[in-house]
């Protein structure tokens, strides 16, 4: 019995649908490798699930370890920031927008007026929310579906960011030059804290990754402890009873998608502030962590802490895949698998399903009706077996319940949907 | 007066990939069924047509290239949009997660295929760069941009029109988005119904994206995909209201200023102004926005639009 109820927990449940959701994700990989070529494959996926820990000696293997928690912190923003906004009824996808936005104003911030740390970084939320206000106010007040404004704005930020940041090149060269090489710069930088010393002195690790997860933690308490998480999750939930109880629902949307924004800037100042990379001013397409972060919070179960794991094997898998052979694969074959655990998250709801009323319960609970049965006249049973299978789990006994005028109705309305099989 | 001609050609040429995807989004949606994944659809169908002009070569007749590309075309969309399908009207999931999940798998599939034949070729040359050497015989004026997918469009959209308003299907299909429990009260089949209208989607998805990567170029870097043309049909779509008829005329608008960004540089008092090449590449986008901005508030939408159909609920 007490199985029974772990196995009901919510959190277990999306924790096992995102277990299958990987694997069936990295099964369907698999065989995408052996179609291209079937010597190669289990070579190249191991390389893809091993990542840095392919690399013999300790250290290497704590750099490149590093180097993936670098690229985590902003993966793990943008993915808070799609949740949060999922877990209001907003679906976020703006996101890589906000995360230009945030890094064209980070890095204007140090070249342009030459700025902190601190000040860079909040620049970058003003900007990362004010992308997201901007869809939000679409969507409240001109009720533009906020998922193709926000397609138009990654593209809008793309642009002006390349525009504004083409300013600040390297000399003879299309990217942003790196903080460290000039003084006035490198005062930009996120300190390390001594945390680089941990991985084989990585000097790009440091306090980056602490705030990311400070944030996770924030984003959880304000959705589940706070008044005004449960106004935001309330209008998501029904906008029109929000409203009727006195929520200011238009307020509630801008508010949101503000906020998913300021999550994804700062998401993007923690990766360029700390000199990992630079911006390409000649890219054309909307940089992947935005699109990533989606897998991530999918996947991470729509929770915060979640998230934290979440992001973290997403990144850890893209890496990866820089590892396969790129004689026989490309390193996109990563893309292909987070794009595969995306679509089959889609499914985790069914899944959460099967697992209240399907495969996993049926059978035992197909035992206690026929325990409860057994002791009646056989000749009934079939029926009894036939009720249970249509009604709810919670409608046991089921041989008696079917019998009231409600659980008949409903049998009728079935039946005739079902053209009458009865 | 000749940049005039590459203006308009690139203005119809825009104008027919945005009203055939605005077309198959149209027909999805008044099924019911949201497709966000359009631009997943066009990547796969455009990869699917490149990769019937690379086997084609550039020998064959131009008939036969233009009927293999079409098909090849059609039927990759068609199958790329049951994976919408499957998701949306058999396991009523999430339809604007599917949708998006479907845009991302369509660039990096389409990426690791086109890299994968290219290494399989070359191994030193890890490109997704597709040639279609065949595409001129889709030209039909010497030296000019103007090809068999404007017909294919205009035709397409002939064709909607009588289909969604002058035939049963049609109809019945409209019914099953508006209020699917009314239509199937009068015995229409709205699961059958929505899986016509997602596929006629992918197929038409399809068309769009192999007409979109040929506009002008004669080879595709896959990586990119099709730059968010997928929503901008989209916003097309809710501009045109749904309605075939007004998503040719929003298409036109759109077209152009997409034509724009590719020959602003050619018109004296363009280059005048000196404005930055950035601000014309996204023209587009905010044009798009600031109509949408106007035009989504009386929105036409099919009601039960994104509502997974329930059989047993009231």
């Amino acid at each position: 019995m007490k199985k029974k109820n772990f196995l009901k927990s919510d959190g277990v449940q999306s924790f096992v649908a995102s277990i299958i959701c990987i694997i069936l994700g990295l099964l369907i990989g698999f065989i995408v490798l052996l179609l291209i070529n079937a010597k190669g494959a289990p070579d190249a996926m191991l390389g893809i699930i091993k990542n840095f820990f392919k690399w013999k000696s300790g250290a290497k293997k704590m750099e490149n370890f590093g180097v993936t928690l670098v690229k985590t912190a902003p993966l793990l923003m943008c993915s808070l920031s799609i949740l949060f906004s999922y877990k209001v009824g907003l679906f976020n996808i703006g996101v890589a927008g906000q995360y230009v936005a945030g890094a064209c104003a980070a890095l204007y911030g140090v070249f342009g007026l030459h700025w902190n740390w601190l000040g860079c970084l909040l620049l970058a939320a003003l900007a990362g929310a004010a992308f997201g206000a901007i869809s939000g106010l679409l969507k409240a007040y001109c009720n533009v579906n906020e998922v193709i404004s926000g397609i138009m704005l990654n593209w809008i930020a793309l642009y002006t960011s390349n525009m504004i940041l083409a300013n600040y090149l390297t000399p003879g060269r299309k990217d942003t030059p790196e903080l460290a090489s000039k003084a006035e710069y490198s005062k930009a930088i996120i300190p390390s804290l001594g945390l680089g010393k941990l991985f084989n002195d990585n000097k790009y690790v440091g306090l980056a990754i602490i705030i990311s997860i400070i944030f996770a933690f924030a984003v959880w308490i304000l959705l589940s402890k706070t008044k005004f998480g449960y106004e935001l999750k309330a209008t998501g939930y029904n906008k029109n009873a929000a409203k009727y109880a006195g929520m200011a629902e238009k307020r509630n949307i801008v508010v949101t998608l503000a906020i998913g924004g300021l999550l994804a800037g700062i998401g993007a100042s923690l990766l360029f502030l700390t000199d990992f990379s630079q911006w390409d001013c000649n890219q054309t397409s909307v940089p992947a962590m935005g699109f990533n972060g989606i897998a991530a919070a999918f996947l991470g179960g729509l929770n915060p802490i979640g998230a934290i794991f979440s992001s973290f094997f997403i990144q850890h898998i893209t890496d990866g895949g820089s590892n396969v052979d790129l004689t026989m694969y490309c390193a996109q074959i990563s893309d292909l698998i987070s794009a595969i655990i995306i679509y089959l998250c889609g499914f985790t709801g069914l899944i959460k399903y099967l697992f209240k009323s399907g495969i996993f319960s049926k059978k035992s609970e197909k035992d206690a009706v026929n325990a409860n049965a057994e002791p009646a006249a056989k000749p009934v049973e079939p029926a009894d077996a036939k009720v249970t299978d249509d009604t709810s789990a919670d409608d046991t006994p089921a041989g008696k319940e079917a019998e009231t005028p409600d659980n008949v109705a409903d049998e009728e309305a079935q039946a005739s949907g079902k053209g009458g099989e009865q | 007066m000749g940049m005039v001609i590459i203006l308009i050609q690139y203005t119809l040429l825009f104008a027919a990939v945005l009203s055939l995807v605005a077309l198959g989004g149209c027909f999805s949606e008044h099924s019911g069924v949201i497709n966000l994944g359009l631009e997943g659809i066009m990547v796969m169908g455009a990869l699917g047509g490149a990769l019937t002009f690379k086997f084609l070569g550039g020998d064959a007749s131009p008939f036969v290239t233009i009927l293999a590309v079409l098909f090849v075309a059609i039927a990759v969309g068609v199958a790329y949009s049951t994976l919408l399908g499957i998701a949306a009207i058999k396991l009523k999931a999430d339809q604007t997660l599917i949708g998006t999940a479907m845009n991302m798998l369509g660039t990096a599939a389409a990426t690791v295929i086109a890299k994968s034949i290219n290494l399989a070729e070359d191994s030193t040359k890890p490109s997704s760069e597709i040639a279609y050497p065949g595409r001129k015989s889709f030209l039909f004026v010497d030296g000019y941009e103007f090809n068999w997918f404007m017909i294919v469009a205009v035709v397409a959209l002939v064709a909607a029109y009588i289909v969604l308003y002058k035939t049963r299907f049609g109809l019945r299909l409209m019914a099953c988005g508006e209020h699917p429990q009314a239509a199937d009260s009068v015995g229409i089949n709205v699961y059958k119904m929505r899986w016509a209208g997602v596929l006629i989607s992918g197929g038409l998805g399809g068309i769009g994206g192999i007409c979109y990567i040929t506009a002008g170029v004669s080879s595709w870097k896959f990586e990119v995909g099709v730059a968010g043309f997928g929503f901008l049909a989209l916003a097309v779509m809710i501009f045109g209201q749904w309605k075939p008829t007004r998503i040719a005329l929003a298409a036109l608008l759109f077209g152009f200023f997409r034509a724009l960004s590719n020959v602003n540089s050619g018109f004296e008092f363009l280059k005048n102004l000196n404005i930055p090449g950035g601000i014309y590449n996204m023209l587009p986008y905010v044009i798009s926005l600031i109509v949408l901005a106007f035009t989504s508030r009386q929105s036409r939408a099919p009601k039960a639009e994104g509502i997974p159909y329930d059989k047993g609920m009231r």
